[in-house]
């Protein structure tokens, strides 16, 4: 702990000074009215220590502005943003989820203010709202988890059908498209691939349902089930770091691909520091970050990953569109509780 | 009769806003459609076959852990009020930490302890049998039933563990002379007697198994099944359907109010002469060899309320992988700089918890402590009604409140969402019936002759409530407020639905990281619960000189 810790804090310095050295070479016009505001609140998806630690690298780097972290399943951000405007209360500046198709909702019902992120013309199309409302700010993909405990890498599942052999009744974990958009984003993925069958032959296995995406590699990681037969392969590559015993399989069908977008609303009550706060997530540095300790993937053209993760271009991607996650949004919920049961 | 006049107009605005107006709001909902008056949000909720067996869930839930509860807590009842089984004081202690005891932690404790897979007790058992499948499997109906009546057997405790102290040995003792093997006294004399006790005692533990969300959400839906609380809170999931939510409390509503009232009845039948008299003797009977087997059997429910899940809690705080053995390499400190230095939603949350906490118990103290001295004394007219009113809040489950203040407070003239207050009318609501009953029967144990001797002394009203009855009450109050209190900081069912990301209180972020997998986090905080909630008990003990059990009658 104090090894890490000590990592972090020399972390944390450096690209404090980075961002302090970027800073004054392109002096942001948000910079002082942001102090004036004096914190910005973001609701994300991200999973928590992630979260909490972009929030510190933030107020390292602008200490005069804290950022109040709410972190929760990207359906459960929805539906707080939703249940708080109808009683007109507005709170939110940043909002971060996993799923997609909120965007084209919230874009459609006028709450999300058009802003362009400093540093983002080098990212791909996908990563990008034609619009520029909002931008994709991180990328996982879903990948099969196996406990290293329970079996060899030539027992793992290989492929998203292996998991429907009986063998695995009763050992494998599924998180929930009612909560996580990362795995709405799945579901429609794999029933694109190979239709609502799959899910309801897969559901014969009697799974466990958690909830977030980060939890299924936990579940296996404690041996509670030895497969996942979803989940962001961050939150395993960052359990595999820490010495649990996980390994992520790739299936060659194609992994589905889950960009996580990032706006400004249209009512931030803290506008300056939401876009300073923008900007500094998208930062190569920040970005860095992510693809470095948390294992994930960015739009960043210049971010390194790390050696023992593929890259994104030697998958096979599989990729929804927003517009159709959105319209599908419920049918993808209620279909999967009617197999699953909850 | 001014007086009568100010106290009746107080309480009738509290009433409104604390109960009429959420529950008023709560049943025009559920019937209004967008062309008037309308069933359509009850056909739609009753016909899904997946809230169908949401009910049928929530019935075979409280039916058996009513009837697991009656089979733990009478027995625990009987050996510690009539027999010579040893450590009486420490049963009863730890019937009295079960009942205290969140049981949303339990349920959660219990997740480390019996999944199947990863469970500590299943490890265990397949380490010494070899065997393959498990021990428990936690995420079953059985295993929902076992967590949730491992923290509601207290209930059937209290009501037969009190009504035992107050049944004299003479009618046993009479049946015995007469010829009666101890069997048949147990069965003709001592079960008559404490059958409306344990009947009673049944209802309340049905009732609390039909209004508890924390557990079945941590241990049902991963099982792949709802039970109505559960349904109710991902109603409101976007979009939400509110309406439905509606129609679908209000079953729930009534079923709990009609087992009320046949717990009323029960306990107003009891005209058995015997039970009321505080005469005759108490005799103990001697176990015998059975003394010690009955107290293994006393200790091995209460390590599974107790020994084994603060166990565990305290294990995943400490450790970095809490299925992993206790190692070197496994032990951290990392979990609490964790969950009080980086994640910033804890300490506002524990700030939240507290103000909420204090807040209802002095407000929630003062008012029951001004009503139950009213009703006592009979200051105003129509004295019955108020003690009514302030006791119906019992009949409405945490769920149900929530959705009828979540409708009454986003809309105008109050729009309360959002502000600590909303959740602060749902903890006084909730907690006014426990607080009541305690500073009723503190009331009824000051006698009135001393504020009339007081009278006839030549002293007014207020010099005497000042000088005679405050300082007697004063205890029994101070329990009242310790009451309200525990209850506040443990509350999950409404606040699920009530929080807002800026008045999150412990409760909703526990769930929150349960929800994400936050194992280290989520037992950091519920030590700190645990911590606050036993510093209140002792807070009571002191106050009270004695336990809180006998207090809950």
């Amino acid at each position: 702990m104090s090894k890490r810790s000590t990592g972090l804090a020399v972390a944390v310095a450096l690209l404090a000074g980075l961002v302090a050295r970027g800073e004054a070479q392109t002096p942001s016009t948000h910079l002082e009215a942001a102090k004036k505001e004096g914190k910005v609140v973001w609701y994300t998806s991200l999973v928590l220590p992630s979260a909490e630690r972009v929030a510190k690298l933030f107020e390292t780097a602008y200490p005069d502005i804290k950022v109040e972290v709410h972190r929760t399943g990207s359906q459960r951000i929805l539906q707080r943003v939703m249940q708080e405007l109808s009683a007109n209360i507005k709170n939110v500046d940043v909002i971060h989820t996993s799923d997609a198709g909120h965007y084209v909702l919230l874009k459609e019902k006028k709450l999300l203010a058009k802003y362009t992120p400093a540093g983002v013309e080098g990212f791909p199309a996908g990563f990008k709202d034609k619009d520029g409302y909002y931008y994709g700010l991180r990328a996982t993909v879903n990948a099969i988890f196996y406990n290293t405990k329970a079996m060899s890498a030539a027992e793992a599942p290989k492929t998203w059908k292996d998991l429907l052999d009986p063998k695995w009744k009763g050992k494998m974990v599924t998180a929930h498209p009612g909560y996580s958009g990362v795995i709405a984003t799945h579901v429609l993925a794999l029933v694109h691939l190979y239709g609502w069958d799959y899910f309801k032959a897969l559901s014969q296995n009697k799974l466990m349902i958690v909830q977030s995406a980060n939890d299924p590699s936990t579940v296996v990681s404690s041996g509670e089930r030895i497969v996942a037969v979803n989940g962001g392969d961050y939150s395993a590559y960052q359990l595999k770091k820490k010495g649990n015993p996980i390994e992520i399989v790739y299936p060659k069908e194609g992994v589905p691909l889950v960009v996580s977008p990032t706006a400004i609303t249209a009512f931030a009550p803290h506008p300056n520091a939401a876009r300073l706060f923008t900007d500094f997530t998208f930062t190569r540095e920040v970005q860095q970050v992510m693809a470095d300790s948390e294992g994930l993937y960015t739009g960043h053209p210049d971010v390194k990953y790390p050696a023992d993760k593929p890259k994104l271009n030697e998958l096979k991607l599989l990729t929804v569109t927003p517009e159709e996650l959105e319209k599908r949004n419920e049918e993808l919920r209620k279909r999967f509780v009617e197999f699953f049961g909850a | 009769m001014d007086r009568s006049i100010a106290v009746w107009v107080g309480a009738a605005l509290a009433l409104v806003v604390l109960i009429a107006l959420p529950l008023g709001w709560l049943a025009y909902l559920s019937v209004s459609g967008e062309h008037g008056a309308t069933l359509g949000h009850y056909r739609e909720a009753f016909a899904d076959p997946a809230l169908q067996k949401a009910l049928w869930n929530t019935v075979v839930l409280a039916f058996w852990t009513g009837l697991v509860s009656v089979a733990i807590g009478a027995p625990l009842a009987w050996l510690t009020a009539r027999t010579d089984v040893p450590a009486r004081g420490l049963i009863r202690g730890l019937v009295l930490a079960s009942f205290v005891t969140p049981p949303f932690l339990g349920a959660f404790a219990w997740v480390m302890l019996a999944g199947p897979n990863a469970g500590i007790l299943n490890t265990l058992w397949r380490s010494v049998t070899g065997a393959e499948e498990p021990l428990l499997n936690i995420f079953t109906m059985p295993g929902l039933v076992f967590v949730v009546a491992i923290y509601t057997f207290p209930y059937v405790y209290i009501m037969v563990a009190n009504t035992l102290a107050l049944i004299a040995s003479d009618l046993e003792e009479a049946a015995a002379i007469l010829g009666a093997g101890r069997l048949a006294v147990a069965r003709t004399v001592t079960l008559p007697m404490v059958l409306p006790a344990l009947a009673s005692g049944f209802i309340l533990a049905v009732l609390q198994a039909l209004a508890l969300f924390g557990s079945p959400a941590i241990l049902a839906l991963p099982a792949g099944f709802h039970t109505v609380t559960t349904q109710i809170w991902s109603l409101f999931q976007f979009p939400p359907k509110v309406e439905q939510a509606a129609a679908f409390s209000i079953p729930l509503l009534l079923a709990t109010a009609l087992l009320l009232q046949v717990q009323k009845r029960l306990l107003g039948r009891r005209g058995y002469a015997a039970v009321g008299g505080k005469g005759g003797q108490r005799r103990t009977i001697p176990l015998g060899p059975w003394r010690w087997p009955a107290l293994a059997a006393c200790l091995l429910v209460m390590s599974a309320a107790i020994f084994l899940p603060y166990g565990v809690l305290a294990k995943g705080a400490f450790v970095r992988a809490w299925a992993q053995p206790l190692s070197r390499d496994n032990l951290t400190l990392g979990n609490f700089a964790f969950t009080f230095f980086e994640y910033g939603s804890t300490r506002a949350a524990i700030v939240n918890t507290l103000e909420l906490a204090v807040l209802t118990a002095c407000v929630g103290a003062a008012m029951v402590a001004l009503l139950s001295y009213v009703t006592n004394r009979r200051l105003v007219v129509g004295h019955q009604l108020v003690a009514f009113l302030v006791l119906a809040p019992v009949v409405v489950p945490g769920v149900v409140l929530a959705v009828g203040l979540f409708i009454a407070y986003t809309r105008p003239p109050f729009v309360l969402y959002g502000t600590l207050w909303i959740l602060f009318l749902a903890y006084l609501t909730k907690e006014m019936p426990v607080g009541y009953a305690q500073a009723d029967a503190t009331f009824r144990a000051i006698p009135a002759d001393l504020e009339d001797a007081g009278r006839v002394l030549g002293a007014g009203r207020l010099r005497i409530l000042r000088e005679i009855t405050a300082p007697l009450a004063k205890s029994g109050i101070i329990a009242a407020w310790c009451f309200i209190f525990i209850g506040v900081i443990r509350e999950l069912s409404a606040s699920i639905l009530l929080f807002t990301p800026s008045t999150k209180v412990m409760s909703v972020v526990i769930f929150d990281l349960k929800e994400e997998g936050q194992f280290g986090a989520i037992s950091v905080l519920g030590l700190v619960m645990l911590a606050l909630t036993f510093a209140t008990v002792a807070l009571v003990q002191a106050a009270l000189g004695r336990d809180v059990l006998g207090a809950r009658r």
